[in-house]
């Protein structure tokens, strides 16, 4: 990778490093907080610039990480001409924004948390713009929505906002669900998810039966982004968010994002009917309405949203026409529009600061109150009006020269003049904007008495509002950025000469017109805004709304009438479905002969089989007694371990034993507290009903188990059984899959395990705390506890199997890797030993001769197993590859050591821990209930000389 | 011996799917030990079956083995679905002591919080 490419990947990361700063930094104040944040996008626009001079000069520089080459997804990021001008607009526009919020924040705002949202949206937006692989592309697309809902919701206390954001995130995020759908095609057709490779693509692209389908559905993603009609309405909503926000995702980046996806597509999807009738329509109607509404908004944030709109159909409009001078049209009028609509934001932030209000209607002669905000509010207005020497007219010009010149189904006159009559409402609310804000003679009445704000607050505008005349005198400044994007976008080697003066054309009379009319309309404004008021039109809000509440009705009776709280009706319908769906799979294809001759069937077996039969059909036919049903319940469960052991697993022989062990245990624990019994409310029909369903299932199972048993198959086993000794260094290949081969999996198992036996503590903690710790309190469980709790046999007898069994699970631990046995079973072994010891000499007791927690036990042994796991690494290994010697001390015989038993060691821990705390918790319980603590071993001590006369003291 | 395993595994699943589909929560339990029984039987059926061949392998000589990695994936089943069974239990006597009954559907009118003067 060259050094650019390292840069460039630096240049992705250094937002999202840079967003867990400023939670920290505003401890140390709300300055520090602000310039911590400009350090990294400073950091990022210094290495952009350093890359600057050779994207300028044609080249693009490339990155590549490979991340999951089976699905075609890969980190790799690509920056050309396109790339950097708006990478460029996002850190610069970033930077100031970042200046400006320092002084636009009031103290109240959790500062920390705007400039964390901020930074991680414009690490989003970045990422978006020098993607190169559209999977990437989409990931950094849905992290804008989900950033810039934060943003947008960023005041959570005003009611405007959260509705703002969740209006903003449904609509960018189902867009962002068909553009998901429409780049998936796109890489199909294309047969890669690169952009470079997709670019080179165009012909296959537009010649393909999907074109059409993957158009709509990128468009839809691409408009709702830019909120181009009909999605327009969340764009003005999202002005509730503080102002800084607005200027910064509503002029530069999130809606831009948009009409980027389109510009970095143009060259493979342009060029079509389809193309030019959908976007430049669209556009020229986004265009057209949103000046109309911007001109009858009173609220100084919704006329620049609506502006927005208005310009960002402009600019969709230029990408729809599929010409390459349109395109270098857009292009330039991406960089004015940012210019002259961030600085217009920020104006219109101060004014709101400064006045308390940003209503039209109340202001008015703050030219001699804020004059240095009235000269970068009227240069930013009169560039949006599209004046000359300013950098709007030249962008304008361009688009009415393109505009006059476009036909619409063969029809001369009606691009042009919609143009027309677009930059001309345009004119008149900028006009309005300067006139209705600035001019006039000075109120008595605002909310405050405003004055120009301090300089950190208005010097950020006024770099743009320089930049703004800048371009607009001298635009062969831009020529150079302007071509480079350009040529990205068109794929040509274009020479654009952006000039102020291009002689007498139908553009210059275009905006004359435009010029003069929109002075014409601000005059008879006031008439017109009367009517506009009387006037019905639709309201989105409402409209969206409606929409929202009808499809949460809709889903809400959907869901009333599939899940009405019945689980036993889920669990019919689940089990009839997966029944259906086995038949449909096995009748489907025939099956082939059987390989494989029956077993023989030894007497033995056949009672067991018997009595395991039996002891289901009990069970099923006796459930309603608790007690008993659990007696059968270990009946089969011994019955199958006795299978295993036939069948050739002593393995799992040894852990299906010990498993039931506790299993019961905890049970019969757990009985105590529920009903003893089941009530028979179950009528016949549905016990028919439940009866048919079970036979099939069971049936279904049964043949399926029979059909693949009596067929042979391929196996990997036979690498594990070569590889076990040589490579694993144990006999017993089941273990060393267990700790070796599958350690990972194993790994996982026991963190599960872990989890389970948290989960089971957390729910009693809670449980303890609520209405059921009355519940228990008051309930009778002591009548039918038994007067002797702690029988002195009992106690005797698990003293002295206590170390016997304690040497049996260390034996079964020990010889795990190279004969049944292993860290499962010995965990479990060593947990029945504790068991036994709790239920016959009394939780109190035991616990207070417990020197560790079980807590620690649970993270010790993941620990110990993550840490073994880990240590192949300072070898060089992959995670979990293990070691292992022989040694040989003369009085012994050889044995191993091998990291497996370390890793076999955790696994021990972990299970010992995750039972012996679920039975804690049980206990917990029972103290709750009042059982009695006691702190000896027995409730009758034989050796007291009170009880020689058999007298209770 | 294949029907009998077979058998086994129908039976069990027969058994246990009945007892899921009963009214209280613990049958049910008792109906999810059972399925975890028929899935680990089936699993390790699938490794097809084999009689006094261990995979432990013999230091002396040839020996054929039964395949062993059905045999360390039931094992850790058995394991996790111990768990999962205490976990069940947990909940099912949270659940019966917070709402005073152990009906496992909500029945109409009564919402999920439970009766608390029962």
């Amino acid at each position: 990778m060259s050094d650019g490419g390292t840069f460039l990947i630096i240049i992705a990361l250094l937002p999202f490093l840079g967003a867990l700063v400023p939670g920290i930094m505003i401890r140390a104040g709300r300055t520090a907080c602000a310039t911590f944040t400009a350090v990294p996008t400073g950091l990022a626009l210094i290495m952009l610039l350093i890359l600057a001079p050779s994207v300028m000069r044609g080249e693009v520089v490339q990155a590549e990480l490979s991340w999951l080459p089976q699905l075609g997804l890969s980190v790799s990021f690509f920056l050309d001409g396109l790339g950097l001008l708006f990478a460029g607009m996002v850190l610069g526009v970033g930077l100031l924004i970042t200046l400006y919020a320092r002084f636009y924040l009031s103290g109240d705002d959790p500062m920390g948390q705007f400039y964390t949202y901020l930074l991680l949206f414009q690490g989003a937006m970045l990422g978006i713009v020098i993607s190169d692989n559209i999977l990437l592309l989409l990931i950094f697309w849905e992290l804008t929505s989900l950033s810039s809902f934060l943003l947008i919701g960023y005041w959570k206390h005003l009611p405007e906002g959260r509705q703002g954001a969740r209006m903003a995130l449904t609509v960018t995020g189902a867009g962002g669900l068909a553009l998901i759908a429409g780049l998936l095609i796109l890489g199909n057709i294309a047969g890669s998810y690169n952009l470079t490779d997709i670019l080179q693509a165009g012909d296959a692209i537009r010649a393909s039966e999907w074109y059409l389908p993957a158009l709509i559905l990128i468009l839809i993603g691409a408009f709702t982004k830019s909120a181009q009609f009909p999605f327009h309405f969340w764009l003005p909503h999202a002005m509730a968010a503080p102002t800084p926000v607005s200027a910064y995702l509503h002029s530069a980046t999130m809606v831009k994002a948009g009409v980027f996806l389109m510009a970095r597509l143009w060259p493979v999807l342009s060029g079509t009917d389809a193309w030019f009738y959908i976007v430049a329509s669209i556009g020229l109607i986004t265009m057209v309405l949103g000046a109309l509404i911007a001109l009858f908004k009173d609220d100084l944030k919704a006329l620049l949203a609506f502006s927005t709109v208005s310009h960002l159909g402009l600019l969709t409009m230029l990408l729809g026409f599929g010409t390459q001078a349109a395109a270098v049209a857009a292009v330039f009028h991406i960089i004015n529009h940012l210019t002259f609509k961030a600085a217009l934001f920020m104006t219109a932030g101060i004014v709101d600061h400064e006045a308390h209000t940003r209503d039209i209607k109340r202001l008015g002669g703050l030219r001699h109150l804020m004059p240095v905000t009235f000269v970068i509010g009227t240069v930013g207005a009169l560039s949006m009006a599209g004046i000359p020497l300013f950098n709007g007219f030249l962008s304008k010009e361009m688009m009415l020269e393109e505009a006059s010149h476009t036909d619409w189904l063969s029809n001369r006159y009606l691009v042009p003049a919609l143009a027309t009559l677009g930059s001309l409402m345009s004119a008149a609310y900028s006009y309005r904007f300067v006139s209705h804000v600035f001019l006039g003679p000075v109120r008595e009445d605002y909310p405050h008495t405003p004055h120009d704000p301090p300089f950190g607050m208005w010097v950020a505008p006024a770099l743009l509002a320089v930049l703004v005349v800048a371009i607009g005198v001298a635009p062969f400044l831009a020529e150079g950025l302007v071509t480079v994007a350009a040529n990205a976008v068109t794929g040509a080697d274009l020479h654009p000469h952006l000039k102020i003066w291009h002689g007498v054309t139908p553009a210059l009379w275009m905006s004359v017109i435009a010029l003069v009319g929109g002075a014409v309309l601000l005059a008879a404004h006031a008439p017109l805004d009367r009517l506009w008021i009387a006037a019905p039109r639709p309201e989105a809000k409402t409209i969206f709304d409606r929409l929202i509440a009808a499809v949460v009705t809709a889903t809400r009776a959907l869901t009333e009438a599939t899940h009405n709280g019945a689980n036993s009706r889920y669990l019919a319908i689940f089990t009839v479905t997966a029944v259906l769906f086995g038949w449909v799979a096995f009748s489907g294809s025939g099956l082939a002969a059987p390989t494989r001759e029956l077993l023989p069937v030894p007497m033995v077996i056949a009672v067991g089989w018997i009595l395991m039969i039996v002891a289901t059909g009990s069970l099923v036919i006796m459930h309603h007694r608790r007690f008993r049903a659990l007696v059968l319940i270990g009946i089969i469960g011994l019955s199958i371990s006795a299978g295993f052991v036939y069948l050739s697993a002593p393995d799992l022989a040894l852990t299906q034993i010990s498993v039931e062990t506790v299993t019961i245990m905890l049970l019969l624990l757990a009985l105590h507290f529920l009903p003893q019994a089941t009530p028979r409310e179950s009528s016949t029909g549905r016990k028919l009903r439940d009866g048919v369903i079970a036979l099939a299932a069971g049936g279904g199972v049964g043949g399926l188990a029979y059909a693949f048993l009596m067929r042979d198959v391929d196996t990997i086993s036979g690498f594990h059984l070569d590889n076990s000794y040589e490579g694993g260094g144990g006999t017993n290949v089941v273990n060393v899959i267990l700790v070796d081969f599958r350690g990972y999996d194993t790994y996982g198992e026991i963190i599960v395990l872990g989890v389970a036996g948290l989960v089971i503590f957390a729910l009693m903690h809670a449980l303890l705390d609520g209405p059921a710790a009355r519940r228990l309190r008051n309930a009778d469980y002591a009548k039918d506890l038994s007067r002797d709790r702690h029988p002195m046999m009992m106690v005797v007898v698990t003293r002295v199997l206590m170390p016997i069994a304690l040497v049996v699970g260390l034996y079964i631990f020990l010889r795990g890797h190279n004969q049944p046995g292993g860290g499962f079973v010995a965990g479990l072994v060593v947990a029945i030993a504790l068991l036994m010891q709790y239920m016959a000499s009394g939780f109190a007791w035991t616990q207070e001769r417990k020197k560790i927690e079980y807590h620690t036990l649970i993270g010790l042994g993941v620990v110990i197993a993550g840490l073994t796991g880990a240590g192949a690494w300072l070898a060089g290994q992959p995670f979990l590859t293990s070691a292992f010697t022989y040694v040989h001390l003369p009085p012994i015989e050889e044995f191993e050591l091998a990291t497996a038993m370390l890793f076999d060691l955790g696994v021990f821990l972990t299970v010992l821990g995750a039972v012996m705390l679920m039975l804690y918790s049980l206990s917990r319980i029972a103290r709750f209930a009042g059982t009695s603590v006691n702190v000896e071993p027995m409730d009758y001590d034989p050796g007291d000389p009170a009880y020689d006369d058999g007298v209770e003291r | 011996m294949e029907i009998l395993i077979a058998s086994t595994v129908g039976v069990l699943t027969a058994g246990g799917v009945y007892l899921i589909l009963r009214l209280r929560s613990f049958p049910v339990i008792l109906g999810i030990a059972l399925l975890s029984y028929a899935v680990n039987v089936f699993l390790f059926a699938s490794g097809r079956l084999a009689i006094d061949q261990s995979p432990i392998l013999a230091k002396y000589g040839e020996a054929s083995y039964t395949d062993p990695l059905p045999q360390a994936l039931v094992l850790t089943a058995i394991v996790i679905s111990f768990g999962m069974t205490a976990v069940l239990v947990m909940i099912g006597l949270a659940a019966y002591l917070e709402a005073g009954h152990d009906r496992i559907d909500i029945v109409e009118g009564e919402d999920d919080a439970g009766d608390a003067q029962s």
